[in-house]
């Protein structure tokens, strides 16, 4: 069909079009509509073209039919095709949910912006990550950070408002820094397309400007991943942010900034360069393995669920750059592994906490912050929500079953293979934490009293538990069969990591 | 400020002059400094020094609330629609040659309504954003 | 020196926005910061855009040598992207303003933790 061909440019377009359309019919239900059957159709198309991709290899899309490198291309391989199901997948998921999650936590006359807002950072988030031009994904980067900071400011707490400046300054910080490494790559190279950079990086990478345009890029990309010692504004923007985008964010802003460090890694500067010539590995691991046992350890200590979940998000990143900084194909692939299996697990985690937060929310009341103090005792009440949210901590820990052991299993892999036996004991004592901030929950949940007035209660509405409970069982599902994210990560680490080119 | 005779009569010689010099630097991109972006906050610019001199509930009468959330979707909507265009003409998204039987008759006619889709979005963000402003804190006029 | 000073400014203006937005606590100043910070980037871009005896990039027979476009346009496009940002950055400070009462940084960190504080000693 002759729409096939132009599939790339629609699966950025039509959440495009939706947001301006969700703003034109001013009310909250047909802007649902429209958003809703956009996110839909985009996850349609994301499907199509990962299953195209997997069949006949490269696809380029020439915009406006000017041909690369003087046009803007995209551009789909395995690593994109996949991170575009993992992206327009949650926002298929998190959309129904957000119709009644923020009935109760948005004022009803701000709906249609929220849902315009969630359109526009789809639409920036999907254009990251299947565009082949260094601007475009600059762009497109301002285009789901600004919409982050939107949606971040509508929570009801007024800390969001603060929260949402901070995560404003930081990530325009973390995007100028970026577009000054662009910049440097382009009066370098005299190219924006990324992949005619490859040849011409080849030449200039260790003169000092490109080695500068490396450095700013690597900064400006961390600062957006939450690495961390740059992970400052998550902690803040995760818990004070409504729900469903506290699920949508933690599953894929950080995810779509790793790609974007990925891309201009291994693809544009090319792996043998950053970490073959460069103390990048060492200077990778030591900020991966803080991640890990810090921000796991800070989790472990905090009182609010979201906020625990928060610092638990940053942790598995330091797991997801640890096997980047292996750059092998384990190393990598499980990073990309990692980056789906997290951001379901998380995702679910998240649902389910703004389930259980609705249901505890009174008609005018503001929602209630999800303190170990209120949710105790809470399995009597909502079973299903805490086993949900057991299941979602038993794959952040990595118990086999789960979509976390895959992924921790070929970092163990990898790890092994370079020989470093204590990381792998290191991996092993982060699990260990992850498993202590899980207990915490399951001792509050499930072994302690009710607060007086609380012994009987609903369970969360069906329509919020039904999206939390879906991502459950899918991390579940790819924790057994592992032919999708296994397969497609390992070929796209294939892809990426050429040793000895 | 609308007691200040000299605001008044200075603002109805030159409100009309900055919005007819928005048009012309829409059009006249093509030649020299201007385009969409520039026109659309030079036209929100004249609005704005209207609404300085006559306070912002008559500008809110003649530019009303929904007339500007209408001009903020609509010239995003027409841009994608000159995309779309390309792709039901055959061509590729965004593709201005097919627009027309001459592939240079096309190229214009493509710029020429993309800058007016973006022209009006910047003119209603600016106009948007100094209504959300100015209305709040309470002082009115 | 004198010859890469479009240089020596870009840096001046990069690190002075840095420094604004890390040791002023003034909402307002640290937007201005960013802006300036910004504001260097265009210069960045454009200042090696214009080549020598070129000329403005619009096709005439009597010109051989054309300025690049491309970063012009480049940078119209991150000038939007600053206007954008800082629109919502002034809006946010607007609504912090109105939940606050200050736009003052350590004032509302305060203001956080007396909140924390009461809510802490109400559990317990």
């Amino acid at each position: 069909m002759a729409l096939a061909q132009h599939l790339p440019a629609l699966q950025v377009i039509l959440p495009l079009i939706s947001a301006p359309l969700a703003i034109l019919f001013r009310r909250a239900g047909p802007a649902f509509l429209i958003v809703t059957a956009a996110a839909w159709l985009s996850f349609a198309i994301a499907i199509a073209l990962f299953l195209q991709v997997d069949a006949s290899g490269l696809i380029s899309y020439p915009m406006g039919n000017w041909q690369p490198p003087w046009g803007i291309e995209y551009r789909l391989d395995r690593l994109n095709s996949f991170m575009l199901v993992l992206v327009s997948g949650m926002a298929a998921v998190v959309l129904p949910y957000a119709r009644g999650s923020i009935e109760r936590e948005i004022p009803h006359e701000s709906h249609y912006m929220f849902y315009a807002m969630l359109g526009l950072c789809l639409t920036g988030l999907l254009g990251i990550v299947i565009t082949g031009d260094a601007f475009n994904l600059f762009v497109f980067l301002e285009v789901s950070s600004l919409s982050t900071y939107v949606l971040i400011a509508m929570g009801r707490d007024r800390r969001a408002l603060t929260a949402a400046y901070q995560y404003l300054i930081m990530g325009s910080i973390g995007a100028t820094f970026i577009v000054i490494g662009i910049g440097f790559l382009y009066l370098m190279t005299g190219t924006l397309n990324l992949a005619d950079m490859v040849p011409r990086v080849a030449v200039i990478e260790s003169s000092r400007p490109g080695l500068a345009a490396l450095a700013f890029i690597s900064v400006g990309v961390s600062l957006k991943v939450a690495l961390f010692p740059l992970h400052q504004w998550l902690p803040n923007a995760y818990t004070y942010a409504p729900s469903s985008v506290s699920a949508f964010l933690a599953a894929t802003a950080t995810k779509v900034a790793l790609y974007a460090l990925i891309r201009f890694y291994f693809t544009v500067f090319g792996d043998s360069f950053v970490f073959g010539k460069l103390p990048l590995p060492e200077f990778m691991l030591i900020l991966s393995l803080f991640a890990m046992l810090f921000a796991n350890a800070i989790a472990i200590f905090q009182d609010n669920l979201k906020r625990l979940f928060a610092y638990s998000s940053v942790g598995q990143i330091g797991y997801i750059t640890l096997g980047l900084s292996f750059d092998s194909v384990h190393g990598v692939g499980a990073s990309i592994m990692h980056l789906f299996n997290h951001g379901v697990a998380k995702g679910a985690i998240f649902l389910l906490i703004g389930g259980a937060v609705a249901r505890m929310t009174t008609r005018q009341a503001a929602p209630p912050a999800p303190t170990f103090e209120r949710i105790a005792g809470l399995s009597k009440a909502m079973p299903l929500t805490c086993f949900g949210v057991v299941l979602g901590g038993l794959s952040l820990i990595g118990v086999p079953g789960t979509a976390g052991f895959v992924s921790k299993w070929y970092l163990v892999l990898a790890a092994m293979e370079k020989g470093q036996w204590w990381l792998v004991g290191a991996i092993l004592v982060s699990s260990l934490l992850a498993v202590a901030y899980v207990w915490r929950f399951v001792e509050a949940a499930y072994f302690r009293a009710p607060p007086a007035g609380r012994e009987t209660g609903k369970e969360a509405p069906f329509a919020l538990l039904i999206p939390g409970w879906l991502l459950i069982l899918a991390t579940l599902w790819f924790g057994l069969d592992t032919s999708f994210t296994a397969g497609a990560a390992l070929d796209a680490a294939q892809q990426l990591v050429h040793s000895g080119n | 400020m609308r007691d200040d005779l000299v605001l008044r009569v200075v603002g109805r010689l030159l409100i009309p002059a900055i919005l007819l010099f928005a048009l012309y630097v829409q059009f006249h991109g093509d030649f020299g400094p201007g385009g969409g972006f520039q026109a659309g906050v030079m036209a929100a610019a004249g609005i704005v020094f209207y609404s300085l001199i006559h306070g912002l509930v008559t500008t809110r009468r003649i530019v009303p609330d929904w007339a500007v959330e209408t001009m903020v979707a609509a010239g995003v909507l027409i841009y994608a629609s000159v995309g779309l265009a390309g792709i039901l003409l055959g061509g590729h998204y965004l593709d201005y040659s097919v627009l027309s039987s001459d592939p240079i008759h096309g190229q214009h006619r493509g710029i020429f309504w993309v800058e007016v889709g973006v022209a009006v979005t910047v003119c209603g963000v600016m106009l948007k954003i100094y209504y959300m402003f100015a209305s709040r804190g309470g002082a009115e006029d | 020196m004198l010859a890469h000073f479009t240089n020596v400014i870009t840096v001046f203006l990069m690190v002075a926005g840095l420094f604004i937005i890390t040791a002023r606590g003034n909402l307002i100043k640290k937007l201005v910061g960013l802006s300036l910070f910004q504001t260097s980037v265009y210069l960045l871009y454009i200042s090696p855009g214009k080549l020598i005896g070129g000329t403005a990039p619009i096709l005439s027979p009597a010109f051989t040598v054309y300025s690049n476009p491309l970063p012009h346009v480049l940078i119209l496009t991150a000038i939007v992207v600053g206007v954008a940002t800082l629109a919502l950055g002034l809006a946010l400070t607007v609504r912090i303003r109105e939940a606050y009462g200050s736009i003052e940084e350590d004032e509302i960190l305060a203001l956080d933790h007396s909140v924390e504080d009461d809510e802490a000693r109400e559990s317990h």
